[in-house]
């Protein structure tokens, strides 16, 4: 029998969420709980937890790891903005259609083509190892320096293609919209193109700033002491490899609420600007 | 006097194709200031390039497009200056989502006549309230009904003061107890002396607000004439075939 007030439609509706919400809980108690269970059962498993989940050395290396990763930050927080900004210059050149700037297209294609194609592990050692081997003096032979500008480099190219993509994605109709009342060409691109292009790509740009973060991690291949390369003295030190895993831990308190932070502000954007949420 | 000198636009011999296809096939026709012209003729006739060709956003391939006697469509010719005294709006609105209605009328005085923002914003307001959107003004276009967004596209439109109006099919996307609320602003337009262009499926409109209907077809003027006699005496044999295919389809 229907509860007064509810129609059969209602109640039946609700009856199915309840269902999936079981069936969703019950397969996952019972993966857990295999792997709680089997793993263990693993000849190996006794080494592995203590060499990988050690507690007492995660307690004792921790702090260490979190100071160091306050390098990682810096770094992460002085190539952002670079990242953005020199994305954004080459997205706007490849984007330009007068034919006097078509060198300035080439140059922006041929840069995202190079260096979207080396792996960044790779730029970073050729421009970190290469740089400083013209010889010069301090401070700018400094492997921050250099790691960094591997990093703009590399990552500028994807930002460059994220920007382009968005900015080829707003509607010819905007475009005529705009230049029919009289805004010029830049104009256009500056107050009508650009804000619509960035709106719709900071989902794929975040993830590549996440990646990002993740990717100082291999400046420590060119000597400065960050996370990564902490966690190898640990390793090193106590002959055991949990100060990876807490390396990772680190990582992950903050790159996870760093995206659905981004989530976070997109479902507001997009219900600022529009009438009706579809289901 | 010159036709040029009295005609506020003159479209001359005026040509243009997409590659094989002939879109506009030699256009002539004078518009006199505070005139309304409506161009009417099946899908694909031409009607809306004409229009974009007129605002500019398309280059002519053959002709020339005059504005008070100066050709606007010279080859090379910056585009800009012209486009200002030239309001166009479209069919699909072409709002601009991330701006409020507000921003949407104020943008191109501030940008491209350098008013200052407050100059600008009360002149936006103000022809918000004349028509009749005032409660709207900080919303957003995807949060208005598609009468309401058009309405905003005229304002932002006349925010730049133009001399000319073209008006491309802007009631087609509009539900058609919608379509009233544009129409009024027109007819708004017009006792205002305002010129005007406009592309149209409303026959009944056509009839009652311009002063000569003109018939394309296969991008040729073939008639041009006002509404009484265009509609009651079509001299051309294709614009009696297609007034006749409009009535059967009940839209007279």
């Amino acid at each position: 029998m229907s509860q007064p007030g509810v129609t059969r439609r209602q109640a039946f509706e609700r009856r199915q969420k309840r269902r999936s919400v079981l069936i969703a809980l019950t397969s996952t108690v019972i993966v857990i709980g295999l792997v709680v269970a089997l793993v263990p059962q693993t000849p190996g498993w006794y080494k592995v937890k203590r060499s990988f989940f050690n507690g007492e050395v995660l307690s004792e290396t921790f702090s260490g790891l979190l100071s160091a990763f306050v390098k990682d930050i810096q770094i992460f927080l002085w190539c952002a903005p670079c990242i953005l900004i020199w994305g954004m210059t080459l997205a706007v050149c490849r984007s330009v259609r007068t034919p006097a700037l078509f060198p300035l297209r080439l140059f922006a294609a041929a840069y995202t083509d190079i260096f979207r194609g080396i792996p960044v592990i790779l730029t970073i050692l050729l421009v970190g190892f290469g740089v400083p081997g013209l010889g010069l003096g301090r401070p700018w032979n400094s492997p921050y320096i250099w790691g960094s500008v591997a990093l703009v480099l590399a990552y500028s190219s994807y930002v460059a293609e994220v920007f382009r993509a968005g900015i080829e994605s707003v509607h010819e109709s905007q475009r005529a919209g705009a230049r029919s009342l009289g805004l010029s060409s830049a104009q256009t691109l500056q107050f009508v193109i650009l804000p619509q292009a960035v709106r719709r790509v900071i989902p794929p740009l975040m993830n590549d700033f996440v990646s990002l973060q993740k990717d100082v991690a291999l400046i420590s291949l060119i000597g400065p002491i960050e996370i990564l390369r902490q966690a190898g003295i640990d390793k090193s030190k106590y002959a055991n490899f949990t100060p990876y895993v807490g390396a990772a831990i680190i990582f992950l308190l903050l790159t996870i609420p760093e995206t659905r932070f981004v989530d976070h502000l997109m479902t507001r954007e997009r219900r600022r600007t529009s009438g009706t949420a579809v289901r | 006097m010159s036709p040029e000198m009295t005609a506020k636009i003159s479209l001359q011999d005026v040509r243009k194709s997409f590659g094989a296809r002939h879109v506009l096939n030699g256009i002539n026709l004078d518009v006199k200031p505070s005139e309304v012209i409506a161009f009417i003729g099946s899908s694909g006739s031409g009607k809306s390039t004409l229009l974009r060709c007129i605002n500019l956003l398309e280059t002519i391939d053959d002709g020339a497009i005059l504005l008070d006697g100066i050709d606007i469509s010279e080859p090379g010719i910056n585009p800009d200056p012209y486009r200002r005294r030239i309001g166009m709006v479209f069919q699909n609105f072409n709002l601009f989502p991330h701006m409020t209605v507000l921003e949407n009328i104020a943008l191109a005085p501030r940008k491209v006549l350098g008013q200052s923002k407050k100059e600008a914003n009360d002149h936006a307001r103000e022809l918000i309230a004349r028509l009749g959107l005032s409660d709207r003004a900080d919303g957003y276009p995807d949060q208005l009904s598609g009468g309401q967004q058009q309405r905003v596209a005229i304002a932002r439109s006349l925010a730049m003061n133009p001399e000319v109006m073209l008006l491309d099919e802007i009631t087609s996307a509009l539900d058609p107890e919608l379509v009233g609320e544009v129409l009024d602003v027109v007819r708004e337009l017009k006792s205002n002396g305002m010129t005007m262009l406009l592309a149209t499926h409303e026959m009944g409109f056509a009839r009652e607000i311009s002063d000569r209907v003109c018939f394309l077809h296969q991008g040729q003027v073939l008639e041009c004439a006002p509404p009484s006699e265009f509609f009651s005496q079509p001299k051309h044999e294709r614009t009696q075939q297609f007034l006749q295919r409009v009535t059967d389809a009940g839209r007279l």
